[in-house]
This record gives C-alpha cells, structure tokens and sequence, in this order.
C-alpha cells in the first residue's frame, strides 16, 4: 500500500478531522431522513391499499418493521465499531460506539411499542413470551446495559473497553432475533422481505415500506453523527483545537 | 387510497387507537430525542466555555 492510500484511509479516524466532517454531513442526512420519512408515510397512508385480511391495522408496518430492522443494523453497527476500537485502540471508533446506543434503544423501543399495538387487533394480544418479542426486549436491555456500563465506569478507556465487549458478546443475539421466526414456532410472522422470494406483500406496501427504512437509516445517520459531535468536544476537551472550536462557538 | 373524510382518515377503519397509538409514541420519541440532541449540544459548548475561561483564570494567577 503506498503512503497516500494509508493516509486517505486513516484520514477521518482522528476525532478533530471527524468533527468538522460529521458537522457537513449531518444537516443532509436530517434533510434527507425528513424527505424520505415524508414521501414514505404519503405512499403508506395514501398510496397503499386496504390490506385484504387485516384492514387498515397493517398500516403499522411502515414504522414497525424499518423500526426493527435499525434496531438490529444499529446494533451490528455498534459492535463493528466496538470490534475495531478494541482492537485498534481508535478513540473515535469507541466513540462511535456510545454515540449509537441511544439511537438504537429508541429504535427497539419503537419497534417494541408499536408491535404491541399491532398485536393486540391482529393477535389479541399485547405481548407474548415467544421467541421473537423476547429476543428483541433482550435487545433493548443490552443497548440499555451498554449505555449504563460505560456510564457506570469513570476511567474512560476502561468504560469503552467493558462497553465494546459487553456490544460484541450481544451481536449474537441479532441473529437469534432475524432467525427466531424460522427456528421456533412463533406468533409473529415470517419475513414479508427475504433475498430469496419475492416479497409477499402489494408493490406499492412494500416501496412504502422500504423508503421509511432508508428515511430511518438516514435519521439514524444523522442523530448518530449530531451526538458523536457531543462526545468528540466532552472528550477531546483537553485539546487545544476544541478549545478553538468552542472559543468560536461562544 | 381515497379516504373521503378526515373521520375516516382518523378512524382508521377502526384501528384508529392502534393505528395512531403506534405513529404519536414513534414522532414524540423521534422529536424528544432531536431536543435532547439539541440540548446536549448547547450544555456541552456552555460547559466547556466555563470550563475554559476558569483555565485560562488559573494561568494568569
């Protein structure tokens, strides 16, 4: 590899190049999520039919299942970059880490409230023990453990450590979570999007539902990149170059 | 999809508590975690202004 190729590489992995960098990309990222969000509920709500069997209560899926599928992404994220800062010891891998935690925990939470709600009607159930719903609460608390652990511990290469090992021995449960439909009998129903089949869904349902999960990936993104932004100044404030950063900001 | 009226719209062909129930919880958390954001941020440069300036009082003494 010749030099300039490393340096292009490693360029954006040193926080006070991120930072600026992140403060470019985040406001088209936000406007790009508000675009697609908006487009996305148009089609969902005025687009797309009556469902033949449930009536108008499918009408959750477009937040329930871009909801759920974050929620799992943003976890294998998070345990990308734990991987990489416990193996590289990057700063800002570690605080990539912190920064999505709380996004994905938002984004169980609503795949978890709004799946309760389309239970009820559809199952006549709010919540059931099964495979599925408690592999995804399982979810939840891990992003919630790792937002307390690294909270819990004061020295902070030590809380991104137990952090990014806590992240990494979780990444097991996503799979448990995708499978769980296929592996036990549950409830919940199969993937109405998998690579092997064509979806089992109306066309117009189904670009709905995909454009609200690129609307939540880029929200994600950009609620991501605001905080790590936060975390970049608290733990960088010893550096001259924040100290330039916030003497301009004030 | 024609719905006819803001009634039927709402009720959601029944579903309008579930239905509705899913999408305000989805909008609030999304909203309450955009003003966190923002919040976050204001404290964060306010924090480390104060933080500065009492450095900067420690070297002149």
């Amino acid at each position: 590899m010749s030099k300039s190729d490393t340096f292009s590489w490693f360029h954006f992995s040193s926080p006070q190049t991120f930072y600026p960098l992140a403060g470019t990309l985040q406001p088209w990222f936000a406007a790009l999520a508000f675009l697609l969000c908006a487009v996305g509920l148009y089609i969902g709500f005025f687009v797309a039919p009556t469902d033949a069997q449930q009536g108008e209560s499918y009408r959750i899926i477009f937040i329930h299942v871009p909801a759920a599928w974050m929620s799992m992404f943003l976890y294998l994220v998070m345990g990308f970059w734990s991987g990489i800062g416990l193996v590289l010891n990057t700063r800002l891998s570690s605080m990539m880490a912190t920064a999505l935690a709380p996004t994905g925990a938002l984004f169980t939470f609503i795949a978890l409230w709004t799946g309760a709600l389309w239970g009820k009607p559809t199952w006549g159930t709010w919540w059931v023990w099964d495979a599925r719903l408690t592999s995804e609460l399982i979810l939840l608390f891990l992003y919630i453990g790792f937002m307390a652990l690294q909270a819990a511990i004061d020295d902070q290469r030590r809380a991104d450590k137990a952090g990014a090992v806590l992240a990494l021995v979780g990444v097991i449960n996503i799979p448990i979570i995708y499978f769980s439909v296929q592996w036990w009998s549950t409830l919940h129903q199969g993937a109405s999007v998998n690579m092997k089949s064509a979806p089992t869904m109306a066309t117009t349902m189904l670009v709905g539902m995909l454009i609200m999960a690129l609307g939540f990936w880029m929200y994600g993104i950009a609620a991501t990149l605001a905080r790590v932004r936060c975390v970049i100044l608290e733990r960088e404030r010893h550096t001259d170059w924040v100290a330039a950063e916030i003497g301009r900001q004030t | 999809m024609n719905w006819g009226s803001w009634q039927n719209f709402l009720a959601m062909g029944g579903y309008g508590l579930y239905v509705w129930g899913s999408y305000v919880v989805t909008l609030v958390v999304l909203v309450a975690e955009i003003v966190a954001l923002v919040t976050r941020r204001r404290g964060v440069v306010e924090r480390l202004a104060k933080y500065y300036a009492a450095r900067r009082r420690n070297d002149e003494t």
